[in-house]
Parts: C-alpha cells; structure tokens; sequence
C-alpha cells in the first residue's frame, strides 16, 4: 500500500482546453484574437453579488462582492465587441463549439445530453464583465483507459473563457478583454486518482483524447489544469490553474504535505485541550500605541500612512505557526490575510522577534493581548477596515484549524505550492442564463457526428510511422508536439519528413534547455521557415538559429530572421561559380582525392545556407564533368 | 393547451401522476437503462416539448428527452425558488428623504423561472436592499404604483404617475422623487411628465437600467445611486432621466426630459440628450451642470395634468402613400406629427392630402427624422409648398418630443390654431433657439 493510498489521497481532474473555433462561443468576435493589436480602450467598473434562483447567495460570491474593488477592462475593438463589454446581450451558442465538444464526448463514450441549458456560474471576481461566466453540460458520465486504468469521466461542459488578469492590487484589478468569451471545453474525472503519477497520466491521456478532435488550441495558455484534492480527514481543495504538465505532481505532494500537516495540527491543539470557541471569542486589539517609533519598517511605514497595527491572541497555539518546511500554519493565517483583507500579510509570535520588531515591542504585545507562553499571537498593520477583516479572516481560521480542514479554492503557483483564493462555490452560484436558447441535440446530430468522429491518436500515430517512416518514438513526438498540422503541411511542401519531425521534437526541446522562449514561436514562424528551406532559399541546418531567432524577436518573419543572421542562400549562380573556381584550381589528376577537401570548403562557406546534398551534387558534377 | 411552470401534454401528465412539484429531486429512468437524477426545474418556453429540466448537483440544468415509455419517480420534496430580500440597512439620522416610486421595468425586474425572461418582480424595497448606499445618501422611502413593461405603457398611466409625484410634490416632505422606469419609452415618459409637472421645487429623476438588477454588472446599482444623490442634493428641479453617461460605471448623466432618446438598444450608455447637452454629470460626489436650470425650491410649479391619445407619429419613406393620414383622420385622430426627410419634407403627392385635412381642422406638424438638427422649410419647394398647406414647422422639437406634446396640448385646446400656436411655445425646454456643433476638436 502506497503512503498515498495509506492518506486515503482522492484526486479529480479538470482539463480545460480552449476549442478552434472561428468565432468566440457566444459572440461574432474572432476565437483567435491577437492581444495588443489594434486601439487600447479601458472602461471601468464594479461588480455586486446577486442570489440564485433557489434565493441562496453564494459564499465565493459574497467574499469577492465585499471586497467592492474598482475593475477595470483594457480592450480592442478589433478583439473585443459589445457583448465582452456587457453591453450587448449574448447571441446564441456557437454551434461549431457545440458540435466539438460532442465530439469528444462521444469519444469519451461519454452521454450527451438531449437539450443543452446554458448557466450562469457567478463569478464577480471581474473576471467575466457580466459577474458570471456562462457554461453548459453538453455530456455525463464516460470513461478514458489510462495504462489500463479505468478513469470514469464525470461531466463534458462547454463554456467561456475568462478575461486575463493584467495586474491588481487592494483597491483596483487591470483585465485584458481580448480572451474572454473564446470557447473552452472542460473534461472532469471522478475523484479516483489516487498518486501523482496517475493524475499526470490521466491528464495527458484527456490532452490526447482532445488533440484528437483536431478542433483544440494549441500552445501555452491554451489548456489549463484543475485539481479537486482531498485526503482521508481533510476538506476538498480546488487549486486552480495549473497549466504544465510537469507542475501536476509537484502540486499534489505539496497539496498532500500541508493537508498532512493540518491534521497533525488538529490532533496537536485538540491534545492542548484548545477550543474553537476560545479562539473565536478572543478580541481584535488596537496595538498602534504599542509600535509608535518601532523600528520596524514596514510598520514605521504603515502608521504613518494613518493606518493601525492590531493584534489577535491565538490561546494554546504556541509554536504551532511556525510549521515544517514550506507548510506552515502561519502561511495559511497569512494567505486568508491577504485575500479577506488585502492586506500585505502578517506577523506571527513564532517568527518574532524579528522583522525589526524587538523583544521589547513583543513583550507589551503578549502583556496588552493577555498571551501567556502558551499562546501564540497574530500582527496586521494596515489601514483599520482592512486590517480588522484580515484578523477576523484570521480569527475564524484559526478557530477552523483546532476541529476541521475546511473546503478551499486555492491557486497553483509557478514553485508547485499553492495559495488560498476564497472559499469553495456552492451550487448556490450557478442560474440559467435565460438570454440563450436551449440547444437541442437531436438524434440526427449524434448520428452526424458519429460518422465523423476523428480516428484516435493511436491510429494518427501508426498513419505518421506508415506513411512517412518516422519511429513510434518521433511519431509520438511529433503528436505530442501538438504540431501535427504543421508537420504535415510542411512535409507535402517537399521537406524530408524525418528532418522535420527531429526539428518539431529534439530541436525545439533543445533551444527551450537552451534557454530561447520557444513559446513565442507561431505555427506562421514554423511554416515560413519550411517554406523556405523547401524553396531552396535557406538550408536546413539554419534550423535551430532561425527559430531561436524567431522566438527572441517573434515580430520578424521566417525570412526576416535568415536575412539577419546572414543565412539567406546565395543564387545558385553564384555558388556554381565559385565551385568551378575551385574546382578549376586543382590540377586535373589530382581531383578525385581532392573531393573531400573540397567538400569541406564548400561547407565552411555555405554551411546553414545551402543544403549540403546540393553542395556535394553540384561538386560532384564538377568534378566529373571535367574528367577526360 | 393546458402548460404548468412550462410543461405540457403527456410529460406534464407523468409529472402529475409522479406528484411532482418544482424544486422536487426527481430522478428520469429511461427504458435504455440510463438514468438522470436533480431537481425539477421551470421550463422556458423554447424548451422542446418532450424535455424534462433538471438541476444536477453541481448547479448544472440539462433537458433530458422523455417518452412515455420512461419514468418519472419523485425521490425527496424541494425547496422552491424564491427570493430573499436582504436584510435593509438601519436608517440614519439627518439625512435628505427621498421618495422612490416604482413603475416597473429592468430595474425593477428579475428573471422569471417560469418564462426565462425578464420580468418586472422585485419591489423598490428590494433595491434598496440591493443597493445598500442608497441609505447613505437619503432616507428613502419606496412604493410600488405599477409594475409593467415600459411599451406597455399609455397615456392613462402617464397620468397615474404624473398624479403620483404631485401628491408627492404637494407634501413637500422630500427633497425629490425617483421613478424607476422600463427604459424603452423613458424618454416618452420623461417628456409627459415634463409637460405635467412644470417647473416643480424639487428634482423629479428617471432612472431605468439595461441589465436587469439581479446581474452582479447590473447598470442599475450605479443609476440608482446617481439618481438618489440627485434628488437629494443636486440643484435642478427638473424633469430628468438619470443614467449612465458612458460605457464605464464612473459616471451618471442628467438628460433634460424633453431633450433626450434611448439611442442604443442595449448599451449602458443608450441615453443621450439630442439637440442639446445633458443637463448635468454626475462622477462621483462631483456634480458638473451644463445648462440654465429651474432652481430647487421656486415657487413657479404648476401642475398640468392631461393627455388626449388621438394623436399620431407618422414615419415617412421613399414611396409612402398618403393614405395613412386619412386612415388616421377616419379613426378618429386630431393631428399627426410627422417624421420627414431632412429639413422636413415629405413626397409632393401628399400636399393635396395635408391641405384637405388641415382645412378640416386636423394638425399636422413637421420634425425630422434626422434625429439631429432643426426643421427648415422654406430652403426648398416642397417645404414651402407643405408650409402653404397649413403643415407646422416644428423647430428642433424631437419627434418623440413632438407627438407628447401633442397629445398634451390635444387634451387642452381644442381649435386648429389653438393647438398650432401651443405647439411652438415653449413650455418645458422643449424648443430651443441655438443648435450647435458637435465633436468639434479643440483649437
């Protein structure tokens, strides 16, 4: 038995790809916008929370509806029309998204539905204009073999894409309109993933499944991982946004290590005798008079911006705030800081003195709050409204932290740990978006589609080694490059298939270890390059210094990018010249040895210019034609 | 045929033999053997016929498809839907007392489960539960007077609302009143009462909104506040329509109620005020004012009630015969204000027309559909021609301006020159003397 399965670890899986439609799903604006073209715009605005039709109002909405923030929306019209503004209604659902998402549903052997209702899921941390975003089941139930396990999928939904967040703070949030409403389906797995590995696994098993359909983006910022995680004891924590593979099991030990470390914190406080309600009950104390010329900075810093420093006892939690490692109480105590009060963060007893904080300025904070050795005790300075809801977040967590793990939505960091976001969305969030028609799926449409349906991965991948005698192993490659299309295309352009796959795969790992941000490259950059290679006009050994090239300066055009490394071909003409010239230079017996010598010549001047083949055709018809 | 909350025919009947109510948790088994299990939810009415709708557990709805050869099995009771009116905030001391009197529309509308539309349901009590700044500004007061969709609205409810405010105005106990309005014919309603409360002490606000208040993006909120500060604070006593002055939620314009159109059919920002500039912005607590207004607290409010609705708005286009304005004699009409082309023209086959029915004592007046800019009819042929038939130039009254004036003036005079005179005196800032330009870049 595994730790994990010995943890009781339950996994879900959300995989959210964007679809390649020509427009977005619910308006005429193109699904493949280019943010910064175009004019800049910005409008302004604030969201509030509304209830449910069952007259529920949902807590995640209520936590961003307090927080009242200014929003604003930077947008171009060329990307963004009346219906991203909220200020048109939405037109009807775009059927091509509709059509593949059942596509994948059916390749998921997944259940569609028979009448598509879409929602409204309230979201009013302004990352929709509306406050919801609108999203529908298309199908239920279905199941994936992953390396022989049976992962059941549990739900297919189509909806819009959120609008990207620029930059926030306390008071104000900066979107991007240009990616809202783009078309996503999302694939979620029951709770059954019970390691890493297999949650890895599965994820890239729905990443083939939807590359399938050739109707999924492709690229950074086009899919985006979801993970649902419990263990035996613990709450369920959605963590969000986890769009690499690789950062998949990192978030899961780290998401395991603290859920652990919380249960031991339980059993820890409880053996203390703490009580919630103890915690509960304890004031929210003014300690500014207490830190007047502290020689701390940052509160030097926020007392003289008119704010306050208030302090929380935390009665029995001595020494627990400090935790193991990257898990730690205190951090916890500090996330829901900083997202109910937006404040900067927190000080803690277990940390100090420290910070600039002495032990003078420590030993009147534990007089004032009453805290005994036992205790441990909580800091915020700030302005006071804020830093007062920091510590009641902090207060009511706290008092969590003695009896339960409570349910979170949290965010996946770049460093694989997590950080808390707001609590978890009821059913209480979601209410039929009424400006939208139904979509019947009728019988007939089924049956369309099933006639179809796109062969699976494996066949492509067998069609790939058949048709162009590539190895399982390039062929694979290829497709999980996600540029199949590209290869393809390039390759009836004249290009040796093999040379192109090694390219896609090798040549492009090797430039992103490099260091090159290859995720600049654009299928246009790729395509260009080929096509002129395949015209003679660049050799394809210019390949890896064009491409980094082009990710470096990705406003440049294939051809640009050979002209500015100076690996442009030369006229034939001129390459035949200069072969006869040397050619011409070696007495006549003494040429046929002198082939490699040559060759090496040629190479040196012309090497990821020309095309080495066509070098040593050209010498070698030199060399023979003037044979007696 | 007979339908319940959206269902009918045999479906309706497996639910009723299930005893089935909305909200149940109900579970459909199909003769395939797949089965779906949620709460039973209203139906809208594009729903097909053989659809069940179902709220699964995670919030989702989805229709599933039912024959009679399926099941339908009720298997715990629900909760209905419902809305709860949050609690309102505690009143202050000292603040101005507003009164908000409630006419229906979007603003004063949620969605209906029944229908899937939006509909005029919640109470003005709610929105100030909704909208909790309101009590920071004003002790507000709400009523209810009617509850409709702004086209649905008539003469004889102009009246009512315009009834309405006077007794309110006769009180003089607030400092103004809000109408919360459908914003499809604000305008119009803007424009009656105009007529009706001339120059009243305290400002008189329509307030309406594009997206209904139960969205989180709602314009309502933002359009409530700015009316609310208006009525309590601002200078003008004036018949005004609050809303939004641009895309963004940073700032709410007063159009003068006989000055403005719903220009947009769903943008934020659909009000403007044509043929002159709104009457003050409003960004924040930073009120700009823009034009000469009745000051609060005068002592000139009249009131004068009264529409006749036997007028008419004609719209003409290329090849429209004439026809139309004898049919609209026969049924009974007293005049016609008519939408022509450019300065104010219509084709040359409708003189003859005109005159006869001038000379019959029915009006006819002339603004334009150019939607900006003033009627002229002495520049061109036709125009004098249709001035000679006794048609009356209508200066730079909107069209939509013109017929409720109309219909005002229809109600108190009853001879031809009577109503021609009263039509081009100003009455409400109806008329102006100077157009300007517009979009104009700064020297």
């Amino acid at each position: 038995m595994s730790i994990y399965e010995e943890l009781g670890l339950k996994v879900g899986l959300e995989v959210h790809r964007q679809l390649d439609t020509r427009r977005k799903l619910f308006c005429g604006c193109s699904a493949s916008p280019s943010e910064g073209s175009g004019p800049r715009l910005r409008i302004t605005r604030y969201l509030r929370e509304t209830q449910s039709e069952l007259g529920e109002v949902d807590q995640a909405a209520r936590f961003e509806s307090r927080r009242m923030r200014r929003i604003v929306y930077e947008f171009s019209p060329a990307s963004s029309c009346l219906v991203e503004l909220d200020e048109e209604p939405p037109h009807p659902l775009n059927e091509e998204a509709v059509r593949i998402a059942l596509t994948v549903a059916l390749m998921l052997k997944a259940r569609p539905v028979d009448e598509v209702h879409v929602m409204r899921k309230i979201v009013i941390d302004g990352s929709n204009t509306s406050g919801f975003q609108r999203t529908c089941m298309v199908a239920l139930g279905g199941e994936l073999s992953v390396d022989g396990l049976r992962v059941p999928i549990q739900t297919i939904t189509l909806e819009e894409d959120a609008a990207r967040i620029v930059r926030s703070d306390a008071d104000e949030v900066v979107y991007d309109l240009s990616r809202l409403g783009i078309p996503l389906i999302e694939v979620s797995t029951a709770p059954v993933l019970n390691s890493p590995s297999e949650v890895t696994r599965t994820a890239e098993a729905i990443g083939r499944a939807l590359r399938a359909t050739r109707g999924v983006k492709r690229g950074l910022g086009s899919v985006r991982q979801d993970l649902n995680i419990s263990i035996k004891g613990s709450g369920l924590m959605e963590v969000k946004g986890v769009q690499e593979l690789e950062l998949i099991p990192r978030v899961v030990e780290y998401e395991v290590r603290r859920l652990r470390h919380l249960l031991i914190l339980i059993e820890e406080l409880r053996s203390r005798g703490v009580r919630p309600e103890a915690v509960e009950s304890q004031p929210i104390v003014d300690l500014t008079g207490v830190f007047e010329g502290s020689s701390s900075r940052v509160i030097r810093r926020k007392i003289g911006e008119g704010g306050v420093v208030l302090g929380l006892r935390l009665p029995g939690f001595a020494g627990l705030l400090k935790g193991e490692g990257d898990v730690r109480l205190g951090r916890e105590l500090s996330e829901y800081a900083k997202a109910w009060g937006g404040v900067e963060g927190i000080f803690h007893s277990d940390e100090l003195p420290g910070y600039g904080i002495g032990e003078e300025e420590v030993r009147a904070v534990r007089e004032t709050l009453g805290a005994g050795e036992r205790d441990a005790f909580v800091l915020v300075a700030g302005r006071e409204q804020k830093a007062r809801e920091a510590l009641e977040a902090v207060r009511s967590r706290a008092a969590q932290a003695v009896y339960q793990i409570p349910d979170e939505t949290r965010a996946a960091l770049a460093d694989g740990t997590t950080c808390y976001m707001r609590p978890r969305p009821g059913s209480a969030r979601m209410y039929p978006e009424t400006d939208i028609p139904p979509f019947p799926v009728s019988r007939e449409l089924i049956e369309e589609i099933e006639r179809s349906l796109p062969p699976p991965l494996e066949s492509v991948a067998a069609s790939l080694m058949k048709r162009f005698g590539l190895s399982s192993q390039l062929a694979w490659e290829v497709i999980d490059s996600e540029m199949l299309e590209e290869f393809e295309e390039i390759v009836r352009l004249g290009v040796s298939p093999s040379v192109v796959a090694s390219i896609l795969t090798e040549g492009l790992k090797q430039l992103r270890r490099e260091g090159a941000p290859v995720e600049n490259l654009t299928p246009a950059h790729i395509r260009g390059y080929f096509a002129l290679v395949s015209r003679g006009a660049t050799a394809k050994e210019s390949a890896l210094p064009v491409l980094a090239e082009l990710a470096k300066n990705p406003s440049l055009t294939a051809e640009e990018a050979v002209e500015r490394l100076g690996l442009k071909a030369p006229p034939l003409e001129e390459v035949v010249a200069f072969i006869e010239e040397l050619v011409g230079a070696v007495p006549q017996d003494e040429r046929r040895s002198a082939a490699g010598r040559l060759m090496g010549e040629l190479m040196k001047r012309y090497r990821g210019r020309v095309d080495g083949a066509l070098l040593n055709k050209l010498l070698m018809e030199r060399l023979g034609a003037q044979r007696p | 045929m007979e339908s319940w909350m959206g269902y009918s025919g045999f479906l309706l009947e497996m639910i009723r033999a299930a005893g089935v109510e909305i909200g149940d948790e109900i579970v459909v088994e199909r003769p395939d053997g797949s089965s779906f299990r949620g709460l039973l939810m209203f139906k809208g009415e594009l729903s097909a016929e053989n659809i069940v709708v179902i709220k699964l557990g995670n919030g989702y709805n989805v229709g599933v498809a039912v024959d009679p050869s399926c099941r339908i099995r009720r298997v715990a009771p629900g909760r209905k839907p419902a809305f709860v009116r949050p609690p309102p905030p505690p009143p202050r001391e000292g603040l101005p007392r507003v009164k908000i009197i409630g006419t229906g529309g979007t603003i004063a509308s949620r969605v209906d489960y029944r229908t899937g539309a939006v509909r005029p349901a919640i109470s003005s009590e709610d929105l100030v539960s909704l909208v909790p700044e309101l009590s920071e500004i004003a002790t507000v007061d709400a009523e209810v007077l009617l509850s409709v969709y702004s086209e649905d609205l008539t003469v004889r409810e102009w009246g009512m609302i315009a009834e309405a405010v006077w007794r309110v105005l006769e009180k003089r106990e607030f400092s103004g009143v809000i109408l919360t309005h459908g914003t499809d014919t604000m305008h119009y309603t803007s424009a009656a009462l105009s007529f009706a409360l001339q120059r009243p002490p305290v400002p008189v606000i329509l307030v309406g909104s594009q997206r209904s208040s139960d969205r989180p993006s709602s314009d309502a909120a933002l359009n409530l506040i700015g009316a609310t500060w208006a009525a309590a604070r601002a200078p003008f006593a004036e018949v005004v329509v609050a809303m939004h002055a641009g895309h963004s939620d940073d700032a709410i314009a007063f159009h003068r109620g006989t000055r403005v159109v719903k220009m947009h059919t769903s943008s934020r920002s659909a009000f403007k005020s044509v043929n002159a500039s709104p009457l003050a912005v409003l960004r924040g607590q930073d009120l700009t004012v823009l034009d000469e207004y009745n000051p609060r607290g005068g002592d000139g409010f009249s009131y004068e009630p009264g529409f006749s609705d036997r007028a008419a708005l004609v719209k003409f286009y290329p090849g429209m015969s004439p026809e139309i304005l004898e049919y609209l004699a026969e049924r009974g009409m007293r005049g016609v204000v008519i939408e022509g082309t450019g300065l104010g023209h219509v084709a040359r086959s409708w003189i003859p027309v005109v005159k006869a029915l001038v000379d019959s004592g029915f009006f006819v007046g002339m603004a334009s559909q150019c939607r900006f800019g003033r009627v002229n009819m002495r520049v061109y042929n036709t125009g004098r021609d249709l001035l000679r038939a006794g048609v009356v130039e209508l200066g730079d009254l909107l069209p939509e301006v013109a017929l409720v004036k109309l219909m005002w003036v229809l109600y108190r005079a009853q001879s031809l020159p009577d109503v021609s005179k009263m039509m081009i005196t100003p009455v409400a800032r109806e008329l102006g003397a100077r157009m300007l330009p517009e979009g104009v870049e700064p020297a």
